[in-house]
């Protein structure tokens, strides 16, 4: 394991093909290994390499830049509490310490049954909604300390199947069929689109 | 259809009474479908750019000054025309919002993805390229997914793709999603994260994007919101477009206000016209500091912004307004502090998130937010020493030298020193931890002065069993 399945791949090919350079797709393809695997190991790092033409160590460079790339395993569910000022300013923080209690873990550590994980995490973009967390990336809007125990049983009790497992996140992914592509071109070959200098007025013509 | 209320399906989203250009939609609980998008007048913006010759379509997002919503404020037509006439050339969305209190990309992205796609499409045939890409935020999976879902519908409608709405344009969007990194919010870190890169900002110059950006080649990069105006103002034409909002900036902006107010929210406001007191104690808005209690201080752009005070509440909201006044309203998140909020403590809070997400390329920002944020801490922690508040100015002044902007206090005798601040470093991200240290310390200094004790502390207070580890934040 952990080097891409053949069906993933497929799939990793089919993303690199909509880049002029393929280690623009390196992102992608990253957080293709973290769906695949829950975190990101290192053959799968030596495998996209492979792929888009770069060392394992560039990947790794690049990796390592981002926080949402775990290069160990994590819980199943990653419960990530915000603590910026919106949040803080109503009980951001009070709720962090909340959830250490809850799950017995300090954040960064994993539930020994691999079910959870937690983090204080920045600004998730829903301000308005403090104190605010997400579970694998989906939120959860001004709870409660109450709220949040109701949460985190009812994920152990199987209630929430609309949360993936961790390393998913978009279950939708862009798809373009071979008739429909307008085409890609690399930066040295690419040029003015025949449809812009037909439409440009003579004298602005490039 | 429900008025000045908050609409369950997006939660955040107050639909308020004033003009709607870029949340039209947002009342339907299907607005994010293509179908809902096409029965309310989805993709008639591309029709009728179509239409035009490219360079008519650019010269009326010029003539509506069209300011950028990310941060800068800067006109999107004037940036468009920075382009030399080189090829290849690309557009890149800039949908990688984490500006501390912003949040309205991610509600655009979520529940009007066409309307973006739209966006996108004109811009990319106003400036004569084929290829965009669209970077979303990667903590932002729902937005992903309905991304996903509208390219593919617009791409089978053809609407996005080869021989678009049976011409001969063909324009490609890919979607693309980070993956935890706030300062990829930068255009030049973006650019190089689109590569495949650690996302570290470039020098400007000479790596402005529209000479040399993505590969080298010219690339404009947009704000999500900025890029959704486009559509309505195609349209609805430039001269519509300046009946909303003040001559300096017209059209209206989504805000976000959170914090200690009655009613959080997004709004979409009229730029200019409505003031930062109409938006805190507004009925249509977010009426009032809770409890009723005083108002401290607030942030008006995003944690960057140096702090507002009752003295500005006066202040339109628009950038060319704030920023004499000593801020900028940057990303449109204003965030309300009331007078129970420890000043100390909500600074420290801003400058450990620059702290925590200074890429490290240049010293003053590596060096300087992590030491500002360990000098606060100690303050907080009843550890001070007694020249600890000048140790924080002059760790400031070594990322941002000279005065640094600040808003006025009439009762003090003090002037406004006008936004932005200079800075020792690539780009604005060590400057911005400057931002909560000197507004807290210039207002609130006594705050700062009672949490360094001035006797010897108890023997029990010096344990060093209580100090906080190296890198243990809690």
């Amino acid at each position: 394991m952990s080097r891409y399945t053949p069906s993933n791949l497929t799939l990793a090919k089919e993303i690199i093909s909509r880049y002029p350079r393929p280690k623009s797709a390196t992102i992608p393809l990253l957080h293709l290994a973290q769906e695949q695997d829950g975190y990101v190991a290192n053959d799968a790092m030596e495998h996209i390499g492979e792929l888009v033409g770069i060392t394992p160590a560039e990947v790794r460079g690049t990796c390592t830049f981002y926080e949402m790339f775990k290069l160990h395993p994590v819980g199943t569910y990653l419960v990530n509490v915000c603590t910026n000022l919106s949040c803080q300013l109503l009980g951001g923080e009070e709720l962090l310490h909340h959830a250490e209690k809850t799950l017995g873990i300090r954040p960064g550590g994993t539930t020994e049954d691999g079910m959870f994980t937690l983090e204080d995490v920045e600004c998730i973009a829903a301000c308005t909604e403090a104190p605010c967390l997400q579970v694998n990336y989906r939120h959860e809007y001004r709870l409660s300390l109450a709220d949040f125990d109701a949460l985190i049983a009812d994920i152990r009790a199987g209630k929430r199947g609309d949360i993936p497992a961790h390393g998913t996140l978009g279950r939708t992914r862009q798809h373009i069929t071979s008739d429909r592509l307008a085409g890609v071109e690399t930066p040295e070959a690419g040029g003015t689109p025949a449809w812009f200098s037909s439409r440009q007025p003579a004298e602005e013509k490039a | 259809m429900p008025t000045n209320a908050y609409i369950s399906h997006a939660p955040g989203y107050v639909d308020n009474e004033g003009p709607k250009i870029v949340t039209s939609r947002f009342p339907f609980d299907d607005s994010y479908t293509i179908e809902r998008s096409l029965a309310t007048g989805g993709y008639d913006g591309l029709k009728a750019a179509l239409d035009r010759g490219p360079a008519e379509v650019a010269g009326v997002v010029k003539d509506a000054v069209l300011l950028g919503r990310g941060g800068a404020g800067f006109p999107a037509g004037i940036k468009w025309g920075f382009m030399p006439p080189v090829w290849p050339r690309y557009l890149v969305v800039n949908g990688d919002e984490s500006e501390p209190g912003t949040y309205k990309d991610r509600l655009l992205m979520e529940r009007d993805p066409h309307q973006l796609i739209e966006g996108c499409m004109i811009t990319c045939y106003a400036l004569g390229l084929n290829q965009c890409f669209l970077y979303a935020r990667g903590e932002m999976p729902l937005a992903h997914e309905r991304l996903a879902q509208a390219l593919n519908d617009a791409y089978a409608a053809g609407y996005v793709g080869k021989n678009i709405m049976g011409t001969d344009v063909s324009i490609d969007i890919v979607l693309h999603w980070g993956a935890g990194a706030y300062i990829v919010g930068e255009e030049t870190a973006l650019i190089e994260s689109l590569e495949g890169n650690r996302g570290m900002p470039r020098l400007k110059p000479p790596f402005f994007p529209a000479a040399k950006g993505l590969y080298m080649k010219p690339t404009i990069v947009n704000n999500v919101e900025t890029l959704a105006n486009v559509p309505w103002l195609m349209n609805n034409g430039a001269a519509a477009y300046k009946q909303y909002g003040s001559e300096k900036s017209p059209g209206t902006r989504m805000l976000a206000i959170s914090g200690h107010v009655k009613r959080p929210g997004v709004y979409e406001v009229e730029q200019g016209v409505v003031t930062f007191r109409d938006l805190l104690y507004g009925e249509n808005y977010a009426q009032g500091i809770r409890d009723d209690n005083g108002l401290k201080a607030f942030v008006p752009g995003g944690g960057s912004a140096p702090w507002f005070f009752e003295d500005q509440l006066d202040v339109p909201l628009e950038g060319s307004a704030a920023g004499p006044e000593g801020s900028m309203l940057g990303s449109g998140a204003i965030m309300v502090m009331d007078d129970t909020t420890d000043a100390v403590k909500a600074a420290l809070r801003l400058v450990r998130f620059y702290a925590r997400e200074s890429c490290g390329k240049c010293t003053p920002c590596r060096e300087g937010t992590a030491w500002e944020e360990k000098v606060l801490q100690r303050i907080l922690d009843g550890h001070g020493r007694p020249n600890d508040i000048d140790l924080l100015l002059s760790i400031g002044d070594n990322i941002s030298p000279g005065p640094y902007p600040v808003a006025s206090h009439p009762e003090a005798g003090l002037t406004a020193v006008p936004f932005p601040p200079k800075q020792t470093t690539i780009c604005p991200l060590g400057p911005s931890s400057v931002a909560p240290i000197t507004s807290a310390i210039r207002r609130f200094r006594d705050e700062f002065e009672a949490k360094i004790p001035s006797a010897p502390q108890a023997a029990d207070n010096l344990d060093i069993s209580t100090t906080p580890a190296v890198g243990e934040h809690h």
